[in-house]
Protein backbone atom coordinates (compact mmCIF):
# COMPACT_ATOMS: atom_id res chain seq x y z
CA UNK A 1 0.00 0.00 0.00
CA UNK A 2 1.28 3.34 -0.72
CA UNK A 3 2.13 5.85 1.84
CA UNK A 4 -0.61 7.98 0.11
CA UNK A 5 -3.00 5.57 0.70
CA UNK A 6 -2.02 5.17 4.29
CA UNK A 7 -2.08 8.13 5.52
CA UNK A 8 -5.49 8.70 3.89
CA UNK A 9 -7.23 6.18 6.01
CA UNK A 10 -5.62 7.91 9.41
CA UNK A 11 -8.99 9.50 9.34
CA UNK A 12 -11.65 7.96 12.11
CA UNK A 13 -14.98 9.32 13.63
CA UNK A 14 -15.31 12.53 14.78
CA UNK A 15 -14.84 12.51 18.86
CA UNK A 16 -18.26 12.15 20.73
CA UNK A 17 -19.77 15.10 21.65
CA UNK A 18 -17.64 17.21 20.12
CA UNK A 19 -20.65 18.63 17.76
CA UNK A 20 -22.45 18.99 20.92
CA UNK A 21 -19.53 21.22 21.94
CA UNK A 22 -19.72 23.76 18.96
CA UNK A 23 -23.47 23.84 19.00
CA UNK A 24 -22.87 24.97 22.85
CA UNK A 25 -20.34 27.37 22.33
CA UNK A 26 -21.42 28.88 19.17
CA UNK A 27 -24.72 29.23 21.10
CA UNK A 28 -26.97 27.09 18.40
CA UNK A 29 -27.95 25.10 21.51
CA UNK A 30 -27.79 26.08 25.46
CA UNK A 31 -26.21 23.80 28.22
CA UNK A 32 -28.59 22.92 31.20
CA UNK A 33 -27.57 21.59 34.64
CA UNK A 34 -29.96 21.60 37.98
CA UNK A 35 -29.50 23.43 41.21
CA UNK A 36 -31.80 23.48 44.43
CA UNK A 37 -33.87 26.32 45.18
CA UNK A 38 -36.24 26.90 47.98
CA UNK A 39 -38.76 25.60 46.22
CA UNK A 40 -37.41 22.41 45.37
CA UNK A 41 -35.00 21.45 42.22
CA UNK A 42 -34.75 23.96 39.49
CA UNK A 43 -32.88 23.69 35.85
CA UNK A 44 -30.88 26.80 35.09
CA UNK A 45 -29.91 27.22 31.32
CA UNK A 46 -27.07 29.33 29.74
CA UNK A 47 -24.85 29.99 26.73
CA UNK A 48 -22.15 32.10 25.91
CA UNK A 49 -24.03 36.00 26.62
CA UNK A 50 -24.89 34.68 30.29
CA UNK A 51 -27.65 32.53 32.03
CA UNK A 52 -31.13 31.88 29.63
CA UNK A 53 -33.57 30.86 31.46
CA UNK A 54 -34.58 28.76 35.06
CA UNK A 55 -37.33 26.65 35.12
CA UNK A 56 -38.76 23.70 37.77
CA UNK A 57 -36.61 20.79 37.33
CA UNK A 58 -40.13 18.18 35.86
CA UNK A 59 -40.19 16.14 32.79
CA UNK A 60 -41.52 18.63 30.59
CA UNK A 61 -38.28 21.60 31.04
CA UNK A 62 -36.65 20.71 27.76
CA UNK A 63 -40.21 20.63 25.69
CA UNK A 64 -40.84 24.36 27.11
CA UNK A 65 -37.15 25.30 26.45
CA UNK A 66 -37.45 24.63 22.81
CA UNK A 67 -41.00 26.02 22.35
CA UNK A 68 -40.37 29.17 23.99
CA UNK A 69 -36.37 29.84 22.56
CA UNK A 70 -36.33 27.63 19.72
CA UNK A 71 -33.05 26.06 20.49
CA UNK A 72 -31.09 23.14 21.50
CA UNK A 73 -30.98 21.85 24.96
CA UNK A 74 -27.52 20.18 25.76
CA UNK A 75 -26.97 18.70 29.47
CA UNK A 76 -23.68 20.86 30.57
CA UNK A 77 -21.10 22.60 32.64
CA UNK A 78 -21.85 26.41 33.02
CA UNK A 79 -18.77 28.48 31.67
CA UNK A 80 -16.12 28.43 35.10
CA UNK A 81 -15.91 32.43 34.98
CA UNK A 82 -19.30 32.73 36.44
CA UNK A 83 -20.91 29.51 36.51
CA UNK A 84 -20.00 28.72 39.95
CA UNK A 85 -21.77 31.99 41.17
CA UNK A 86 -25.46 30.50 39.94
CA UNK A 87 -26.19 28.53 43.08
CA UNK A 88 -25.33 31.64 45.57
CA UNK A 89 -27.72 34.04 43.00
CA UNK A 90 -30.46 31.39 42.81
CA UNK A 91 -30.41 31.85 46.78
CA UNK A 92 -30.31 35.51 46.66
CA UNK A 93 -32.94 36.28 44.00
CA UNK A 94 -29.82 38.86 42.61
CA UNK A 95 -27.87 38.09 39.39
CA UNK A 96 -24.80 39.61 40.70
CA UNK A 97 -21.98 38.63 38.21
CA UNK A 98 -24.06 36.54 36.41
CA UNK A 99 -24.51 37.76 32.87
CA UNK A 100 -28.08 36.94 31.49
CA UNK A 101 -29.01 36.79 28.39
CA UNK A 102 -32.35 38.31 27.64
CA UNK A 103 -32.67 38.36 23.94
CA UNK A 104 -35.72 36.48 24.13
CA UNK A 105 -37.68 39.72 25.34
CA UNK A 106 -37.90 43.55 24.57
CA UNK A 107 -36.12 46.20 25.20
CA UNK A 108 -38.85 47.87 27.66
CA UNK A 109 -39.34 44.47 29.09
CA UNK A 110 -35.14 43.73 30.08
CA UNK A 111 -35.11 47.04 31.46
CA UNK A 112 -38.21 46.43 33.62
CA UNK A 113 -36.42 43.06 35.16
CA UNK A 114 -33.27 45.05 34.99
CA UNK A 115 -35.32 46.95 38.04
CA UNK A 116 -36.96 44.23 39.48
CA UNK A 117 -33.67 42.51 40.58
CA UNK A 118 -33.00 45.36 42.68
CA UNK A 119 -35.65 44.65 44.88
CA UNK A 120 -34.07 43.86 48.07
CA UNK A 121 -34.55 40.35 49.53
CA UNK A 122 -37.31 39.91 52.01
CA UNK A 123 -39.51 43.32 50.36
CA UNK A 124 -42.14 43.33 47.67
CA UNK A 125 -43.30 46.31 45.17
CA UNK A 126 -46.31 46.39 43.39
CA UNK A 127 -46.50 46.52 39.36
CA UNK A 128 -46.95 50.45 39.19
CA UNK A 129 -43.88 51.11 41.17
CA UNK A 130 -41.86 49.20 38.21
CA UNK A 131 -43.45 50.95 35.31
CA UNK A 132 -42.52 54.29 37.25
CA UNK A 133 -38.94 53.42 37.81
CA UNK A 134 -38.62 52.63 34.05
CA UNK A 135 -39.97 55.83 33.59
CA UNK A 136 -43.45 54.46 32.13
CA UNK A 137 -45.70 55.62 34.78
CA UNK A 138 -48.41 54.19 32.52
CA UNK A 139 -47.22 51.53 31.31
CA UNK A 140 -48.64 49.23 34.59
CA UNK A 141 -49.73 46.77 32.09
CA UNK A 142 -46.99 46.23 30.33
CA UNK A 143 -44.48 46.00 33.08
CA UNK A 144 -46.96 43.35 34.61
CA UNK A 145 -46.63 41.11 31.14
CA UNK A 146 -42.37 42.15 31.53
CA UNK A 147 -42.52 40.12 34.48
CA UNK A 148 -44.88 37.08 33.40
CA UNK A 149 -42.20 37.01 30.77
CA UNK A 150 -39.10 36.71 33.16
CA UNK A 151 -37.51 34.14 31.27
CA UNK A 152 -34.78 34.18 34.62
CA UNK A 153 -37.68 33.39 37.73
CA UNK A 154 -35.47 33.40 41.28
CA UNK A 155 -32.19 35.09 39.89
CA UNK A 156 -34.43 37.82 38.63
CA UNK A 157 -36.99 37.92 41.59
CA UNK A 158 -40.32 38.41 40.16
CA UNK A 159 -41.61 36.94 43.15
CA UNK A 160 -40.83 40.18 44.88
CA UNK A 161 -43.31 41.91 42.69
CA UNK A 162 -47.01 41.96 43.75
CA UNK A 163 -50.69 43.72 42.98
CA UNK A 164 -51.20 46.96 42.47
CA UNK A 165 -53.63 46.70 45.27
CA UNK A 166 -51.52 44.92 47.65
CA UNK A 167 -52.45 41.08 47.00
CA UNK A 168 -49.57 38.37 46.74
CA UNK A 169 -51.00 37.50 42.52
CA UNK A 170 -49.85 34.98 40.59
CA UNK A 171 -46.23 33.63 40.03
CA UNK A 172 -45.55 31.94 36.39
CA UNK A 173 -42.71 29.62 38.61
CA UNK A 174 -45.13 26.82 39.47
CA UNK A 175 -47.80 29.28 40.98
CA UNK A 176 -48.74 31.03 43.80
CA UNK A 177 -47.88 28.77 46.56
CA UNK A 178 -44.35 29.18 45.50
CA UNK A 179 -44.31 32.51 45.65
CA UNK A 180 -45.90 32.71 49.02
CA UNK A 181 -43.37 30.01 49.65
CA UNK A 182 -40.43 32.10 48.47
CA UNK A 183 -41.60 35.30 50.29
CA UNK A 184 -41.38 33.10 53.53
CA UNK A 185 -38.50 31.83 53.09
CA UNK A 186 -37.08 35.43 52.02
CA UNK A 187 -38.00 36.58 55.61
CA UNK A 188 -41.26 38.35 54.08
CA UNK A 189 -44.63 37.18 55.56
CA UNK A 190 -47.42 37.01 52.86
CA UNK A 191 -50.36 36.51 55.17
CA UNK A 192 -49.35 39.93 56.84
CA UNK A 193 -49.51 41.48 53.59
CA UNK A 194 -52.50 39.76 52.43
CA UNK A 195 -53.87 41.23 55.68
CA UNK A 196 -52.47 44.60 54.79
CA UNK A 197 -54.41 44.07 50.83
CA UNK A 198 -57.76 43.55 52.37
CA UNK A 199 -57.62 46.39 54.43
CA UNK A 200 -56.33 48.61 51.79
CA UNK A 201 -53.52 49.61 53.84
CA UNK A 202 -50.52 50.56 50.63
CA UNK A 203 -48.22 52.09 52.48
CA UNK A 204 -46.84 53.15 55.88
CA UNK A 205 -45.99 55.98 57.09
CA UNK A 206 -43.43 56.95 60.19
CA UNK A 207 -44.86 59.83 62.45
CA UNK A 208 -41.54 60.15 63.96
CA UNK A 209 -39.33 61.00 61.03
CA UNK A 210 -42.78 61.88 58.52
CA UNK A 211 -41.19 59.55 55.96
CA UNK A 212 -43.75 57.32 53.84
CA UNK A 213 -42.84 53.88 52.24
CA UNK A 214 -43.73 50.60 51.04
CA UNK A 215 -44.87 48.66 53.93
CA UNK A 216 -41.67 45.97 53.29
CA UNK A 217 -39.26 48.36 53.40
CA UNK A 218 -36.52 48.07 55.65
CA UNK A 219 -36.69 51.44 56.93
CA UNK A 220 -40.34 51.91 58.08
CA UNK A 221 -39.87 48.38 59.05
CA UNK A 222 -36.89 49.48 61.44
CA UNK A 223 -39.26 52.13 63.16
CA UNK A 224 -40.96 51.84 66.53
CA UNK A 225 -44.19 50.15 65.80
CA UNK A 226 -46.20 52.75 67.70
CA UNK A 227 -44.92 55.62 65.18
CA UNK A 228 -46.35 53.28 62.08
CA UNK A 229 -49.66 54.59 60.55
CA UNK A 230 -51.31 53.22 57.80
CA UNK A 231 -51.61 54.45 54.53
CA UNK A 232 -54.57 53.65 51.15
CA UNK A 233 -52.69 56.15 49.20
CA UNK A 234 -49.69 58.28 48.16
CA UNK A 235 -52.17 61.04 47.79
CA UNK A 236 -53.55 60.36 51.39
CA UNK A 237 -49.85 60.51 52.72
CA UNK A 238 -48.96 63.73 51.15
CA UNK A 239 -52.38 65.02 52.31
CA UNK A 240 -50.72 64.47 55.81
CA UNK A 241 -47.37 66.23 55.30
CA UNK A 242 -45.16 63.13 54.42
CA UNK A 243 -42.63 62.72 52.18
CA UNK A 244 -41.36 60.02 50.22
CA UNK A 245 -39.09 57.67 51.32
CA UNK A 246 -35.89 58.14 49.22
CA UNK A 247 -34.97 54.36 49.27
CA UNK A 248 -38.49 52.88 48.32
CA UNK A 249 -39.16 55.49 46.23
CA UNK A 250 -43.48 54.26 47.04
CA UNK A 251 -45.81 54.92 44.38
CA UNK B 1 -20.74 23.16 -1.58
CA UNK B 2 -22.21 25.96 -3.29
CA UNK B 3 -25.84 24.65 -1.75
CA UNK B 4 -24.59 24.66 1.66
CA UNK B 5 -22.94 28.33 1.50
CA UNK B 6 -26.32 29.38 -0.41
CA UNK B 7 -27.85 28.80 2.84
CA UNK B 8 -25.32 29.58 5.18
CA UNK B 9 -25.95 33.19 3.50
CA UNK B 10 -29.36 33.17 3.59
CA UNK B 11 -29.56 31.11 7.41
CA UNK B 12 -26.88 30.88 9.60
CA UNK B 13 -28.61 29.46 12.17
CA UNK B 14 -30.48 26.78 10.42
CA UNK B 15 -27.60 25.66 8.12
CA UNK B 16 -24.47 26.14 10.40
CA UNK B 17 -24.48 22.43 11.88
CA UNK B 18 -24.48 20.93 8.29
CA UNK B 19 -20.91 22.90 8.39
CA UNK B 20 -19.95 21.32 11.68
CA UNK B 21 -21.71 17.55 10.29
CA UNK B 22 -19.73 18.07 7.03
CA UNK B 23 -15.93 19.37 7.75
CA UNK B 24 -15.33 18.63 11.37
CA UNK B 25 -13.71 15.34 10.42
CA UNK B 26 -11.93 16.60 8.33
CA UNK B 27 -10.51 19.26 10.37
CA UNK B 28 -10.45 17.42 13.74
CA UNK B 29 -8.49 14.17 12.24
CA UNK B 30 -5.97 17.08 10.30
CA UNK B 31 -5.40 18.91 13.44
CA UNK B 32 -5.22 15.58 15.36
CA UNK B 33 -2.62 14.02 12.79
CA UNK B 34 -0.47 17.83 12.78
CA UNK B 35 -0.66 18.27 16.80
CA UNK B 36 -0.54 14.65 17.57
CA UNK B 37 -2.61 15.58 20.27
CA UNK B 38 -6.91 14.60 20.76
CA UNK B 39 -7.58 16.57 23.24
CA UNK B 40 -5.83 19.53 21.16
CA UNK B 41 -7.37 18.91 17.96
CA UNK B 42 -10.85 19.01 19.57
CA UNK B 43 -10.38 21.98 21.33
CA UNK B 44 -9.37 23.46 18.18
CA UNK B 45 -11.52 22.27 16.05
CA UNK B 46 -14.36 23.41 18.46
CA UNK B 47 -12.65 26.57 18.35
CA UNK B 48 -12.35 27.04 15.06
CA UNK B 49 -16.19 26.60 14.22
CA UNK B 50 -17.21 28.74 17.00
CA UNK B 51 -14.97 31.61 15.28
CA UNK B 52 -16.36 30.73 12.07
CA UNK B 53 -19.90 31.02 13.13
CA UNK B 54 -19.09 34.18 15.07
CA UNK B 55 -17.23 35.86 11.69
CA UNK B 56 -20.04 34.54 9.08
CA UNK B 57 -22.31 36.35 11.15
CA UNK B 58 -20.28 39.78 10.34
CA UNK B 59 -20.53 38.98 6.86
CA UNK B 60 -22.84 40.17 4.39
CA UNK B 61 -24.29 37.11 2.58
CA UNK B 62 -22.50 38.29 -1.04
CA UNK B 63 -19.11 37.25 0.90
CA UNK B 64 -20.04 34.46 2.39
CA UNK B 65 -21.50 33.24 -1.18
CA UNK B 66 -18.04 34.24 -2.83
CA UNK B 67 -15.74 32.36 -0.65
CA UNK B 68 -13.95 29.16 -0.59
CA UNK B 69 -15.02 27.20 2.99
CA UNK B 70 -12.95 24.98 3.36
CA UNK B 71 -9.56 26.60 3.35
CA UNK B 72 -11.32 29.46 4.74
CA UNK B 73 -11.90 27.63 8.21
CA UNK B 74 -8.43 25.95 7.63
CA UNK B 75 -6.92 29.31 7.73
CA UNK B 76 -8.65 29.96 11.07
CA UNK B 77 -7.64 26.75 12.25
CA UNK B 78 -4.02 26.50 11.55
CA UNK B 79 -4.14 30.43 12.99
CA UNK B 80 -5.50 29.12 16.58
CA UNK B 81 -2.64 26.53 16.51
CA UNK B 82 0.00 28.97 16.40
CA UNK B 83 -1.71 31.31 18.77
CA UNK B 84 -2.30 28.18 21.03
CA UNK B 85 1.23 27.15 20.78
CA UNK B 86 2.25 30.62 21.52
CA UNK B 87 -0.01 30.83 24.61
CA UNK B 88 -2.24 28.15 26.44
CA UNK B 89 -2.85 29.25 29.26
CA UNK B 90 -4.69 32.08 27.90
CA UNK B 91 -7.68 30.28 26.46
CA UNK B 92 -11.34 30.98 26.36
CA UNK B 93 -13.93 29.81 28.92
CA UNK B 94 -17.05 27.89 26.85
CA UNK B 95 -20.32 26.33 28.10
CA UNK B 96 -18.62 22.65 27.71
CA UNK B 97 -20.79 19.31 28.00
CA UNK B 98 -20.58 17.57 31.02
CA UNK B 99 -17.87 15.35 29.72
CA UNK B 100 -16.67 16.27 26.87
CA UNK B 101 -12.92 14.86 25.76
CA UNK B 102 -12.39 11.63 27.37
CA UNK B 103 -12.78 9.24 25.18
CA UNK B 104 -10.30 9.04 22.21
CA UNK B 105 -11.03 7.80 18.62
CA UNK B 106 -7.89 7.06 17.22
CA UNK B 107 -7.33 4.92 14.62
CA UNK B 108 -5.20 2.27 14.16
CA UNK B 109 -1.37 2.74 13.90
CA UNK B 110 -2.68 6.37 13.98
CA UNK B 111 -0.01 7.01 17.09
CA UNK B 112 3.34 5.21 14.70
CA UNK B 113 1.96 7.61 11.91
CA UNK B 114 2.47 10.72 14.49
CA UNK B 115 5.93 9.59 15.13
CA UNK B 116 6.81 9.48 11.73
CA UNK B 117 5.12 12.42 10.94
CA UNK B 118 7.13 14.37 13.62
CA UNK B 119 10.19 13.79 11.82
CA UNK B 120 9.17 16.22 9.31
CA UNK B 121 9.79 20.22 9.54
CA UNK B 122 6.34 22.04 10.66
CA UNK B 123 5.47 23.14 6.73
CA UNK B 124 5.83 19.49 5.03
CA UNK B 125 3.86 18.08 8.05
CA UNK B 126 1.12 20.67 7.45
CA UNK B 127 1.62 20.19 3.74
CA UNK B 128 1.62 16.38 3.38
CA UNK B 129 -1.67 16.31 6.07
CA UNK B 130 -3.89 18.28 4.64
CA UNK B 131 -3.29 16.87 0.98
CA UNK B 132 -3.15 13.02 1.91
CA UNK B 133 -4.92 13.01 5.43
CA UNK B 134 -8.06 15.68 5.17
CA UNK B 135 -7.93 15.40 1.34
CA UNK B 136 -7.50 19.60 0.20
CA UNK B 137 -6.50 19.95 -3.18
CA UNK B 138 -2.79 21.95 -4.09
CA UNK B 139 -4.67 25.30 -4.26
CA UNK B 140 -7.10 25.03 -1.33
CA UNK B 141 -3.77 24.31 0.57
CA UNK B 142 -2.20 27.20 -0.70
CA UNK B 143 -4.67 29.23 -0.03
CA UNK B 144 -5.28 28.03 4.09
CA UNK B 145 -1.09 28.16 4.46
CA UNK B 146 -1.03 31.31 2.82
CA UNK B 147 2.00 29.82 1.11
CA UNK B 148 2.65 29.83 -2.63
CA UNK B 149 1.43 26.40 -4.48
CA UNK B 150 4.65 25.73 -5.61
CA UNK B 151 6.34 25.81 -2.20
CA UNK B 152 3.44 23.22 -1.22
CA UNK B 153 3.99 21.57 -3.71
CA UNK B 154 7.48 20.54 -2.92
CA UNK B 155 6.33 20.82 0.96
CA UNK B 156 4.63 17.26 -0.19
CA UNK B 157 7.38 15.87 -2.32
CA UNK B 158 9.69 16.32 0.18
CA UNK B 159 7.61 15.41 2.95
CA UNK B 160 6.42 12.47 1.39
CA UNK B 161 9.74 11.66 0.72
CA UNK B 162 11.43 11.65 4.44
CA UNK B 163 7.86 9.31 5.29
CA UNK B 164 9.48 7.22 2.41
CA UNK B 165 12.90 7.24 4.16
CA UNK B 166 11.96 6.50 7.68
CA UNK B 167 9.66 3.38 6.32
CA UNK B 168 12.46 1.98 4.75
CA UNK B 169 14.56 2.09 7.93
CA UNK B 170 11.71 0.82 10.17
CA UNK B 171 12.12 -2.85 7.99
Amino acid sequence: MSIETQLSKLMGDIPDGMTEGIALGTGLADGYDLYESAIGDVVVTFNPMGVSSLDIADDGFAGRFSDRFERGLLRATAPSSWGKHIPAAIEAGRPGKIPVDLRSITAFQADVLGRTATIPRGEVRPYAWLAKEVRRPNAVRAAGSAVAKNPIPLIIPCHRVVRADGHIGNYSLGGPDNKYDLLEHEGTNPNWLEGLAVKHVRLHGDTSTGVVCHPTCHRVRAANQGDVTDFRSLQEAQDEGFRLCEICRPT
Amino acid sequence: MDEIRHSLATDLDGSFQAVVEQMSTRIYWGLRRISADHQEAEDLTQETFIRAYKALGSYDSQRIRDMKLEPWLWTIALNLGRNQMRDRSRRPTYVELEDSGIDDPEVADGRAWDQRLNCLNGHQRTAVVLRHVSGLGIGDIAEATGRPEGTVKADIHRGLAKLREIMEDER
